[in-house]
């Protein structure tokens, strides 16, 4: 199936709240994972008889499980402060890309099911039945929500639409509704170890490319290690690092920072992913054991530290959920944090003279940068509430010359979405992609224009692969976009080659 | 006229128990569903304190709103602060003799009715003027603002227009906290306004106006964000290590 030809979204000279266009992204809809990708993960395969009963009794599940579901459901009081928060509905002015209408199409069901208003009063309150009907909408717009929480900042009760959003595909994956990309992605960590599929004896092959391009570049040995018995510290970062572009420019940098510290470190074939597609699902007993094998991997290894590459939801999986799904990690060195984001690490580096740059090196690019959604709003950096804004920054401006800052209302808390998130970085939802980067290109396009930036910045391997698949349509190069320790591989002083 | 008097009586009788258990029901609801990882939306508060404060200034301040939408958060604080005015000058129908401070409030308390009115008046037009509320609003969204600005105005109109025997009506709310019920002047205007009221209570617990308490339970919050210093495990969650 060939995707539908659409618009790419002109860029204004300011952002213009758009009209509501009923139906707008009605399309849109991701592809079904098929029973054997479905089963693999512990769900069934497709959707049979009586999926209506299952998936209101699921709905009840969740709602005993999850605080913020039952709250949630009820608070909501149609202020409309959200509708005009998500990069979707920006891009593409379809009402029920607003975060308000998107929790109404569960909030609905759940008030018919679970409340005495819906149960006697449906028409007053909005209230429906669980049909066939709905469910497609659930289909269609729950994966038009990247889990970015832009919304839940505004919110004056702090409704998150992501934990809805989680919910809704958690029962949806319950009675065989799955999404193929995110769910295939799920059953390629199981059984190899990483999202793209790569076996051992490729990784390790790669990084021995990559040992002999860093030595032909600096000429310097910087080691790339897998599987190292008894290093310092164990390395999680994103597959993508390891063969996509730019990604593996950060992995570069990494290791150039650990080499510059003399910090002992390695990677693990088992565990080299740090991605964890299940909280995209909203799926606890999945998010716990992709998880877990980082503590195996740990643990076997002998490792004292754990330390997390540059990627978003990964690092929000890993700071604000690791110690409650695998910890306590007591038996990790407690002079760090567990786990440690790899910009607190070469933060701290810089901050202490360890390491030190020829920051000239970078004179070619005017940089900005792209705060993560999931790092800005489900995770932090360094101690002090915000340090997820600083670091970052604080390292571009350590290691480079030229930055500037996006417009106020698009970084830090209030940041835009890449577009690409929560499991929605598939081809099959190109469309939303590009419309969903509107707010983001048209942030971008004020500082190239007013300042001459020529690189974005990024900490998440999604960022940096919707991105370079997004740019070229808002008229930008690909090239645009990289990775902090990207900047930082090319300034790193190494010393003399030997 | 004695009929009168019973009737409303065991209206507000029956409004307050379903109002104080309804609510405490659904507070219990809340309370029982574990809260089963960190999800507080960051930069979040790092202590106790600072999530006591946090929350104070969402209820004072209505500090996301504030940042989401000016105009809702000007007609929205407004309406509010005004209630609580509002709320507070009628206390003295409950007490004899009235406390001071309720007393020093009567002023405020009087033309506060006004802006409660105007916040909700703006509040009920963005609902028509602003396309994307228009499109999420629900008859009962409307109901509810018809019902408050409803309670608003006959009470401004009693104050201001056509004076109910107000002497009265305080003898009959003090005989209902001692269950003596006394008579109640039969004034249609006095009557319509104590119907809402009731009805205002009667579905607060079954309606968005739960968003009030709800805020208190919201994870993104009322969490600290301490991940990596604490564990947070919940009870069906440390279920799944002894598998």
């Amino acid at each position: 199936m060939a995707a539908a030809k659409f618009e790419t979204p002109a860029l204004k000279a300011y952002p213009v709240i758009p009209l509501v266009a009923e139906g707008a992204m009605a399309h849109s809809k991701p592809y079904v994972a098929s029973p054997a990708i479905q089963q693999a993960i512990g769900f069934p395969g497709e959707l049979a008889e009586g999926w209506e009963e299952r998936a209101i009794a699921k709905m009840g599940e969740l709602l005993g499980k999850y605080r913020s579901l039952q709250v949630y459901m009820d608070t909501c009081v149609h202020c409309g402060a959200c509708s005009d928060k998500c990069h979707y509905y920006l891009g593409t002015a379809d009402p029920k890309n607003m975060p308000v209408a998107r929790q109404d199409l569960m909030r609905s069901v759940y008030r018919r099911y679970f409340t005495f208003a819906g149960k006697h009063f449906p028409k007053l309150v909005g209230a429906v039945d669980m049909t066939k009907d709905v469910l497609d909408q659930w289909w269609s717009y729950y994966n038009q929500c990247s889990e970015c929480r832009r919304c839940s900042v505004f919110c004056p009760y702090g409704i998150d639409t992501a934990e809805i959003t989680m919910a809704a595909r958690e029962i949806m994956d319950s009675v065989g509704l799955g999404q193929k990309y995110a769910n295939e992605i799920l059953g390629k960590v199981h059984r190899i170890g990483n999202n793209l599929g790569i076996p051992e004896p490729a990784l390790e092959d790669t990084l021995l490319g990559l040992e002999e391009d860093t030595k032909e570049e600096t000429g310097i040995d910087v080691r790339f290690p897998l599987d190292v018995e008894g290093a310092e510290v164990l390395l999680i970062t994103p597959s993508a690092d390891f063969f996509s572009e730019p990604h593996v420019e950060s992995l570069i940098g990494y290791a150039k920072v650990f080499h510059a510290a003399g910090v002992s470190w390695t990677l693990s074939s088992k565990a080299s992913e740090a991605a964890n597609f299940a909280l995209f699902i909203g799926n606890y007993e999945q998010m716990r054991k992709v998880s877990m094998r980082v503590k195996e991997e740990a643990q076997r290894l002998g490792v004292r530290r754990i330390i997390v590459g540059e990627c978003g939801h990964a690092w929000r999986v890993a700071y604000s959920f690791w110690n409650t799904l695998i910890g306590p990690f007591d038996w990790l060195d407690a002079r760090y944090p567990v786990p440690q984001h790899i910009c607190e690490f070469t933060y701290d580096l810089i901050q202490r003279g360890a390491i030190t740059f020829d920051k000239e090196k970078n004179d070619d690019r005017i940089i900005t940068f792209h705060d993560s959604c999931n790092v800005a709003r489900a995770s932090r950096m360094g101690d002090m509430p915000g340090g997820q804004f600083v670091i970052p920054r604080e390292i571009i401006k350590a290691v480079a010359n030229h930055f500037h800052d996006m417009a106020p209302g698009t970084i830090g808390e209030s940041t835009f979405c890449c577009g690409g998130g929560g499991g929605l970085l598939t081809d099959d939802l190109l469309e939303l992609r590009v419309k969903g980067a509107l707010p983001r290109m048209e942030a971008l396009k004020t500082v190239v224009d007013e300042h001459g930036v020529n690189f974005m910045a990024a900490i998440c391997a999604i960022c940096k692969a919707q991105f370079s698949k997004v740019l070229p349509y808002y008229g930008f190069d690909m090239s645009m976009i990289g990775g902090v320790h990207q900047l930082v591989s090319k300034a790193i002083r190494l010393g003399e080659p030997h | 006229m004695q009929a009168l008097a019973i009737g409303y009586a065991f209206l507000f009788y029956a409004a307050t128990a379903m109002l104080v258990v309804g609510v405490a029901l659904r507070l219990r609801v809340y309370a029982r569903a574990p809260a089963p990882l960190k999800i507080p939306t960051t930069p979040a508060p790092t202590t106790t304190g600072g999530v006591a404060l946090r929350l104070t200034r969402e209820v004072v301040f209505f500090e996301s709103l504030f940042k989401g939408s000016k105009w809702t958060w000007l007609f929205g604080w407004t309406f509010h602060a005004a209630l609580l005015l509002v709320l507070l000058r009628h206390l003295r129908y409950f007490q004899q003799p009235v406390w001071a401070p309720i007393v020093f409030v009567q002023f405020f308390g009087t033309y506060a009715g006004f802006a409660m009115v105007a916040g909700l008046a703006g509040l009920w037009a963005r609902r028509f003027l602003v396309d994307r509320v228009r499109y999420i609003s629900t008859p009962s969204d409307h109901l509810h603002l018809a019902l408050l600005l409803a309670i608003g105005l006959s009470g401004l109109t009693m104050r201001f227009v056509a004076h109910t025997d107000i002497v009265a009506v305080k003898a009959f709310m003090l005989g209902l906290m001692r269950f003596s019920i006394q008579p109640l002047p039969a004034d249609p205007l006095l009557l319509l306004h104590l119907t809402l009221v009731a009805l205002l209570m009667i579905v607060f617990p079954i309606s968005k106006l739960m968003h009030a308490p709800g805020l208190f339970f919201s994870p993104t919050r009322n969490q600290a964000d301490t991940s990596r210093e604490a564990r947070h495990i919940a009870a069906w969650a440390t279920a799944l290590e002894e598998k």
